[in-house]
């Protein structure tokens, strides 16, 4: 029951309780943030168990962990030690250049990043349960997730828009399983709740995506990359919630310090962009 | 005029013969975090209005609230942000409330957890993720103790609460495991599951008949 809700990345039992008080609906355990994971570089793995557990023990809201694109073997890991949503992450550098998880063999619902319509369609198809934007994972700018949330609704909206005769010819273009290309073309949405990571930094951020469409905000490097990430945690939860409110985005986007430093896009070279990782 | 509207709506559903028809209540659905949604759209689907809940101002408006799923620290938390917590035991003082997962653990007079705070609208003991985390989420087949049909609701738990304590005065409409996942005063309704997540209206019917009215 995520919807409607701010899930923030933590790397200790001491952060995952600042998000769980502050109000988050659940946190990521992960050893770095994205932003630290950007700028180490190296190879990104799945968290020690050992950490998440600790995690686990601290907070009573759902937890989620990270396993690489296609790495199944973490995923079995994470499903045996119990957390709640496995997140088969690009920010992690994937396992298998051609396959994601067939996450269908799992009890543990899985979360997926898209890019488009095509990449959202794939990732049910293979059985995750949520999908959300991939936007670019500790950047602290929303842009690659705006783009991504609209090249997603904008596909939806031209689905519905089709004769069935079209249908199977759209499952061609963008390689998505016809029958849920039907699914799309007739409730113009997805058959799975649909989230925004990436880039969310504020809670003028938050309020954006959630008006764009999001169902939930993943808020990653944003909040403790941030000089007050408890009064950012609170302000984010609570602009998720009254995001179409603002009188009240103005009231909690007041006098926070300052945020996440940030990265223009044109600043990452292409062979460092996340969001270009999985197929 | 409004009371007018109220009792025309009344007494027209009744000769209805408690079918899913428009009405002029508004029914209100809490909408801090959650599954708000799907509530907004079973009403909508059983001819009912609906909107969401979010300030406090937003409560005069309606005749009934549902307080949904979702997470219940999250929930607890802003309803003390926003100043909810009085008007939502004002309103519910006379009018229904029906609580699901997180709503039932606001509904319960007391809950194992000291980061929750109740309502107290309702006598008995809520017991937080009592079923377990979301890996052992299930749906069960459970008997409706008011639906003569005989036929079973297929009831998804997910991180579901459990009850107990319950004070006598609770009526207990539906059972799994022994464990009252259905209960009512009388006037409020708490569920275990979630209603909202399947196609079946039956339970949204139910309320809005004996409750609603």
């Amino acid at each position: 029951m995520l919807k409607g809700g701010a899930i923030m990345d933590v790397t200790n039992a001491e952060q995952a309780k600042i998000a769980e008080d502050a109000g988050a609906c659940a946190v990521m355990a992960l050893e770095r943030i994205p932003a630290d994971i950007r700028r180490d570089g190296g190879v990104a793995r799945m968290s020690d168990p050992e950490m998440i557990q600790n995690i686990k023990n601290t907070v009573s809201i759902p937890v989620m962990a990270k396993c690489r694109i296609g790495h199944f073997a973490e995923a079995q890991i994470l499903q045996t030690l119990e957390v709640d949503f496995i997140d088969e992450s690009e920010v992690l550098t994937p396992a298998d250049e051609a396959n994601h998880i067939y996450k269908r063999d799992f009890k543990v619902p899985f979360v997926c990043g898209a890019t488009n319509l095509g990449e959202a369609l794939r990732r049910i198809g293979e059985g995750a349960a949520m999908i959300r934007t991939k936007g670019e994972a500790g950047s602290g700018n929303i842009v690659e997730a705006v783009r991504h949330m609209r090249a997603l609704q904008n596909e939806m909206q031209r689905l519905t828009t089709l004769g069935r005769e079209q249908l199977m010819a759209v499952a061609r273009d963008l390689g998505a399983p016809y029958d849920l290309v039907c699914y799309v073309a007739e409730h113009g949405r997805l058959p799975v709740p649909n989230f925004s990571a990436g880039g969310i930094a504020t809670p003028a951020d938050a309020a954006l995506v959630r008006q764009l469409g999001a169902e939930a905000v993943f808020v990653g490097s944003g909040i403790f990359k941030s000089e007050d990430p408890e009064a950012r945690a609170t302000a984010i939860v609570k602009a998720t919630t009254h995001y179409d409110n603002p009188d009240i985005l103005l009231e909690v986007s007041r006098g926070l310090q300052a945020g996440m430093k940030g990265l223009e896009m044109s600043d990452i070279p292409d062979s460092e962009r996340l969001a270009d990782r999985g197929w | 005029m409004k009371c007018l509207i109220f009792l025309t709506a009344s007494v027209w559903l009744t000769e209805a013969g408690k079918r899913s028809e428009p009405m002029e209540n508004i029914v209100g659905v809490l909408a801090l975090q959650g599954a708000y949604q799907k509530h907004i759209d079973m009403l909508h689907a059983l001819g009912v209005s609906a909107q969401s809940v979010r300030q406090p101002h937003q409560l005069t408006d309606c005749s009934a609230l549902i307080i949904p799923g979702g997470e219940s620290t999250t929930i607890s938390l802003l309803i003390q942000e926003y100043g909810l917590y009085e008007p939502i035991k004002t309103f519910a003082d006379s009018l229904p409330v029906m609580g699901v997962c997180a709503g039932l653990i606001m509904l319960a007079s007391e809950v194992d957890d000291v980061r929750i705070k109740p309502l107290e609208l309702m006598p008995f003991k809520a017991i937080r993720n009592h079923y377990g985390r979301q890996l052992h989420s299930f749906t069960a087949d459970i008997k409706l103790n008011f639906d003569h049909s005989n036929k079973f609701f297929h009831a998804p738990f997910i991180r579901a609460p459990g009850t107990t304590q319950l004070s006598p005065e609770i009526e207990v409409l539906a059972t799994h495991n022994d464990k009252a996942v259905m209960l009512s005063t009388g006037r409020h309704l708490a569920l275990s599951f979630h209603p909202e997540l399947t196609n079946d209206s039956r339970i949204h019917q139910y309320w809005l008949n004996r409750f609603c009215q």
